[in-house]
């Protein structure tokens, strides 16, 4: 007992002593870099540590500039739908609005309510699908990145690899066999064809896995000795710290589902999703010019909400948080 | 207590034996209940549908007749006899080498500066890079750009400026096609990549950052390299596995800015190929040989990379 607390003893001078080097050590380098308030200060604005104002102010209008030629394809077909019919026929293309108009969009509406089947019903058909591939896609891949990337079962290396090797194969004839799987399947014609594909893709998964694989193993250890299942590992240790991936996830998913056209899968008319009907309703001619710049943007609507409200809800990073080694 | 013990001590179980793989797989059993929804699916819509159509390869198909094996004839004729295709290797490979690593270092570099910013300048550059791939058929708005008569909007601001004195013909001049497909290529290939990649920074602990501060770590390259680099390897590799399959299934670009086929094939890839086969010719067979070529080159490829990458990541 004794020699323990001698030995104690000994040990907390070593690491005083030790403590007190790094200390001197580190006022050295800090005043090297200026003085110990300014780093404090640097630091209470929330930003990085390392950096200077003029870098800050070089790199934000290098980004603005090159922003603008991202943004030109976005702002020309909004200006292109708030054109009236008599502008949108001037070549070359004004990148301007002379006299801007709501009847593209009336014109939408007008002929959308006169289609055979309800309008509300291809609405319905396209939040419904995609509601369900984000809601399914999101709990299956978060499930199986886990696992792949942080059980070490046999087959581990096999899976891993197929995963990527997946993403990596082209073929312009697949769409012929996965039209045969699924008329075995007896799903052509039925939600489900339209559903399963999307959940089924690996790019998301391979996203989440190499994400998690970054999480602290002794977080996971921790989770187990308190008895906590691969399950609720999952959801309630790993899942919390990987927000900024989960909504890079959902905006790749939701993207990509509401998007989604029943080709030949689907060809009962009760059954098309909303960018099949458009795209049929801007087929019609050259006099609905305007409807197809018009029903583009109406397309693009709920993605861009769902990106802006997933990306401003990833604010700050959770990575690791709790876990101090 | 000592019974069961020497019991255990009768039979090890060795690692690599078939029990001890069978006793893994006891222990991770929740994770193959995990696993299996999607690899159910993935199985049934991917592995599938992929497996059945690579011996397709190996017949000659055209949708309506019963395929029939012609042995390898389609690679034979694919490198001997078609000469479409050499120069479709031959532009895949130019588009590969100038967009792949260029536009994965341009998102690397765009996701980093944008990482510095405060939190609502952040979400609005990530939104303004992002806006082209959510914007459908977004490069179509080149083609004004590129447009070739004297109205192109490039073409009059060049005239305007006495750069050139008659219109180029941007989309169909075989010496300027490359570069401006190029161009195009790299403007919209960011998308996906470049939003993993701004996740892989947000992320990585800020306490890294705090550490490599108190370390003495000067300034914001010495904290890239030292620091940010090594903690997103796993973003770094996923980012290049979407950037090398973008890189090598270029064509859509080229094929809506300069028609298909485009003058003296100087735009057509190994991807618009298997599109002219596969849906105008309906030679599926030939199409899914050219889609195999490609698979093998990319495979090839993505081993390369996971070479490099491979300090930074665990697999």
């Amino acid at each position: 007992m004794a020699e323990t607390l001698v030995n104690n003893a000994a040990i907390t001078d070593s690491l005083e002593a030790e403590n007190a080097k790094a200390l001197k050590r580190l006022r050295k380098r800090q005043k090297k870099r200026g003085s110990i308030e300014k780093a404090k200060v640097k630091k209470s604005k929330g930003k990085h540590i390392n950096g200077s104002l003029g870098g800050d102010i070089a790199i934000f209008i290098l980004l603005a500039l090159l922003g603008i030629f991202m943004l030109f394809p976005l702002y020309y077909s909004i200006i292109q739908s708030f054109k009236p019919i008599s502008e949108l026929f001037v070549f070359p293309p004004k990148l301007y609005v002379l006299s801007p108009t709501g009847e593209n969009f009336s014109n939408l509406f007008k002929v959308a309510g006169n289609l055979w089947v309800p309008f509300s019903r291809y609405v319905f058909n396209s939040v419904f699908i995609t509601i369900v591939i984000t809601l399914m896609h999101v709990f299956v891949v978060c499930c199986c990145a886990y696992c792949l990337s942080k059980c070490r079962f046999p087959g581990y290396n096999f899976l891993n690899q197929l995963i990527v090797t997946s993403m990596l194969f082209t073929s312009t004839a697949t769409w012929i066999m996965q039209f045969v799987v699924m008329a075995k399947m007896h799903m052509i014609n039925t939600y489900w064809a339209l559903i399963l594909p999307s959940v089924a893709t690996s790019m998301g998964l391979y996203l989440m896995r190499q994400n998690m694989s970054t999480i602290n193993d002794a977080i996971i250890d921790a989770a187990k000795v308190d008895g906590a299942g691969a399950f609720r590992t999952c959801w309630q240790v790993v899942i919390p710290n990987q927000k900024p991936a989960i909504a890079t996830l959902i905006i790749f998913v939701f993207q990509g589902a509401w998007n989604v056209q029943g080709g030949a899968l689907v060809y009962k008319e009760d059954l098309k999703t909303l960018p099949t009907i458009m795209s049929q309703i801007a087929a019609s001619g050259i006099a609905r010019q305007g409807i197809i710049y018009a029903s583009a943007v109406v397309l693009m609507i709920p993605p861009l909400v769902i990106f802006l409200i997933a990306q401003s809800n990833v604010m700050e990073t959770m990575a690791n948080s709790g876990m101090k080694d | 207590m000592a019974k069961e013990k020497t019991a255990e001590r009768k039979k090890p179980i060795e690692p690599g034996s078939w029990r001890h793989t069978l006793h893994e797989m006891k222990m991770n059993q929740a994770c193959y209940w995990m696993m299996l929804p999607f690899f159910a699916l993935f199985t049934f819509f991917t592995v599938i549908p992929v497996v059945m159509s690579l011996p397709l390869g190996l017949t000659s198909f055209n949708l309506v007749q019963f395929p029939r094996y012609i042995g390898l004839q389609n690679f034979y004729s694919l490198f001997v006899n078609d000469d479409v295709f050499l120069i479709a290797v031959k532009n895949t490979l130019i588009f590969a080498i100038f967009t792949g690593p260029f536009s994965y270092v341009l998102s690397f570099i765009l996701a980093w500066l944008i990482n510095e910013m405060n939190p609502f300048l952040k979400v609005f550059f990530t939104f303004v890079f992002y806006a082209p791939s959510m914007t459908p058929s977004a490069f179509v708005i080149w083609q004004l750009v590129f447009s070739g008569d004297s109205y192109g909007y490039l073409n009059s601001v060049l005239l305007d400026l006495g750069i050139i004195n008659t219109a180029k013909q941007w989309l169909t001049d075989v010496t300027y096609m490359m570069t401006v497909v190029i161009i195009v290529q790299l403007w919209t290939s960011m998308g996906a990549g470049f939003l993993a990649l701004r996740a892989g920074f947000q992320g990585i602990d800020t306490s890294l950052y705090e550490a490599g501060a108190i370390e003495g770590i000067q300034n914001r390259f010495q904290e890239l390299f030292t620091i940010t680099i090594p903690a997103m390897g796993p973003s770094l590799l996923f980012a290049a596995v979407l950037a090398i399959s973008g890189a090598f299934t270029v064509g859509s670009v080229g094929a809506a800015l300069c028609g298909m086929p485009s003058t003296a094939y100087a735009v057509h890839t190994i991807m618009n190929h298997a599109q002219d086969y596969g849906s105008i010719r309906y030679e599926m067979g030939y199409a899914s040989a050219i889609c195999f070529v490609l698979f093998a080159v990319m495979l090839i490829c993505n081993k390369i990379i996971r070479g490099v990458l491979s300090k930074y990541t665990d697999n």
